[in-house]
């Protein structure tokens, strides 16, 4: 896994978010290396527990720190990311430990899954391949973000590279698995979007309720295991966990 | 444990139980949420003597009715609402006595957007992840309904009839920004055309974000449909995909692939919450040593707010029942009403 991929010009970069957050940039596009890179960046930001630093967070090819410019001027904190930054090859950073995969059970086309067949031919294949492909995929949570828990997965084959809709549509379900530019997302809540609608799950990413709040970690691996309606709807009436049938391994 | 409560009779479209809200979840999705105007929680605390991390109610444009099962100290602050207990009124930016089976009633925005109604011992719901600010967005609580009864934690007493003078904030004004991720993907003439712009709050405003309205050309980056996303922070100002912009409250969502103009410090994120409807903004760059001096200034004024309390001086003209007053008795009002405390 991640193989030797030329760092991307101009990178890594920090940039200012704000009077009260940094961000290390890795790439200005998606790849393997460059979420790696963030991960560990983060990691490692989080574990030296720095003062002035009050929370550090990643996006899918970037670490975030938020930190107090009273207690930690905005010159020292610059200093020593770079400082950070030159200290190792971050693009060859390990994958973060305690990962996990997760087989989620889903609805997968019709009722539930309304654009899999538009899905499927902006990707060039046919309904079913789409189907056996979508299920044979092994996407890596590669960040958490945007909604409480939501998991950012890939990549998928190149040729599911396909572009967001113009047009969103208004409503689309909790626990509903859905599509663009080889990511596959879950979502944490009803939300309109852009993102093709392409099955749906009886997972809950955010369950304020449970000791572990979020479902998914970066890092993590998911995969779908096909079932039909009835099955959602049975999965529905007994999980009251919110993994919504799923079965977990440890994978190191 | 406190059996206090507070019951809501009728209540306006939006309210919900705000506090400082829940930092630290930004890697997992969860924004931080918490009070739109944190200033007023921290008065509201000032006014009441106790702790700015307690929970209060926010009122978005309009309050509601509420009843207590006890005697309850409250505090008014934030957008001035007009109010009144059984048809008393009230003075805004103050602490009062809500007495025991009395009706408060808090009506519309006079003027901004949020007013907060405090309770002496705060708002004592469960907290969940460490906080009992409500987020809509992420499911965690809901608006308040005619019914829900509030719990109303422990209070150690203190006075009543207490004002301050609230920072201005309900009128719009400058807004102090600075640099973010994507300012460098404006043009300096765009940047420039942004802080020369009058910006209006657009109906299409809530605690995740104000959408400002404008006359003008779209404001556009170079290569705004192509960004990666990247996280989000309360205060930015994302250009949306019809140039624009919006600034984004505290149950914004945490990533985002929209560029974003600049971030709004820290100081002055109360003003875009509470600019009300023909209300002006306008933006000014800072560079960041002068956004950390006004931080600081900010954060010395925060810790001054409980020295800047002052007795709330009655107006006669307010006053119809003026006679009805104890006036002599009035004199002795400066002593602690608690006995214990007069022994002291």
């Amino acid at each position: 896994m991640g193989g030797a991929v030329p760092r991307p010009d101009d990178f890594p970069a920090i940039a200012p978010v704000g009077l009260c957050g940094m961000a290390v940039r890795f790439a200005d596009r998606l790849s393997e290396p460059a979420n790696r890179a963030a991960l560990a960046f983060r990691a490692a930001l989080e574990s030296e527990g720095r003062d002035g630093v009050e929370e550090v967070s990643t996006s899918l090819t970037s670490a975030f720190v938020r930190f107090d410019p009273l207690h930690l001027p905005h010159a020292t904190l610059e200093t020593h990311l770079r400082d950070m930054l030159a200290a190792q090859d971050w693009y060859a950073a390990a994958l973060p430990g305690g990962r996990r995969h997760f087989r989620i059970p889903c609805v997968l086309g019709g009722e539930h899954g309304p654009q899999l067949a538009d899905a499927a031919e902006a990707a060039g294949l046919s309904e079913a391949q789409a189907r056996d492909e979508l299920c044979a995929a092994r996407p890596r949570v590669l960040t958490i973000g945007f909604a409480p828990g939501q998991p950012y997965t890939g990549e998928l084959p190149a040729h599911w590279d396909i572009p967001r809709l113009k047009e969103l549509t208004p409503k689309v379900p909790q626990g509903a698995l859905v599509v663009a530019i080889r990511q596959l997302i879950i979502f944490a809540n009803d939300t309109p979007t852009g993102w093709r609608h392409v099955g749906q799950t009886a997972f809950r990413c955010f369950r304020p309720e449970a000791d572990e709040p979020f479902a998914l970690r970066p890092g993590d691996e998911i995969s779908l295991r096909a079932i039909d309606a009835e099955e959602l709807h049975a999965i529905r009436e007994r999980d009251d966990s919110g993994l919504g049938g799923a079965e977990v391994e440890e994978i190191g | 444990m406190s059996t206090r409560s507070l019951t809501v009779v009728e209540a306006g479209p939006s309210m919900t139980v705000q506090d400082a809200g829940r930092p630290g979840y930004l890697g997992e999705g969860l924004s931080r949420s918490g009070a739109a105007d944190a200033l007023a929680l921290a008065e509201g605390a000032a006014l009441l003597g106790q702790d700015a991390g307690l929970a209060a109610v926010e009122m978005a444009g309009m309050g509601g009715a509420f009843r207590a099962s006890d005697d309850i100290r409250i505090a008014l602050t934030g957008a001035p609402m007009r109010a009144d207990i059984d048809g008393a009124r009230l003075a805004w930016n103050a602490s009062h006595l809500l007495p025991a089976g009395a009706v408060l009633r808090v009506g519309a925005a006079e003027t901004g957007n949020y007013g907060y109604l405090h309770l002496g011992g705060g708002v004592s719901v469960p907290p969940v992840l460490g906080s009992r600010a409500a987020h809509l967005a992420a499911g965690l609580g809901r608006a308040l309904q005619a019914g829900d009864s509030l719990p109303v934690g422990d209070d150690p007493g203190g006075k009543t009839g207490l004002t301050l003078e609230p920072a201005p904030r309900f009128g719009g004004g400058e807004v102090r920004i600075t640099e973010s991720m994507q300012t460098a993907l404006f043009s300096d003439d765009t940047r420039a055309r942004f802080e020369a712009t009058d910006f209006n709050r657009d109906a299409r405003a809530n605690r995740m974000g104000v959408r400002l309205a404008f006359d003008g050309a779209p404001f556009a980056a170079r290569g705004q449909l192509a960004i990666l996303s990247e996280v989000i922070v309360p205060g930015d100002i994302q250009m949306t995909g019809d140039g624009t912009p919006f600034v984004l409250l505290p149950e914004c969502q945490t990533t985002g692939g929209y560029p974003r103009i600049a971030t709004v410090i820290p100081p002055d994120m109360a003003r875009v919450a509470q600019a009300g409807a023909g209300a002006v903004l306008r933006f000014r760059f800072v560079d960041h040593d002068e956004g950390v001096a006004a931080l600081s200034r900010h954060r010395a004024a925060l810790a001054d707010l409980p020295r800047t309390v002052r007795p709330l001086l009655r107006d006669p003209a307010q006053m119809p029942d003026l006679l009805s007053y104890h006036l002599i008795d009035g004199a002795v009002s400066a002593h602690d009403p608690d006995p214990e405390g007069d022994r002291q």
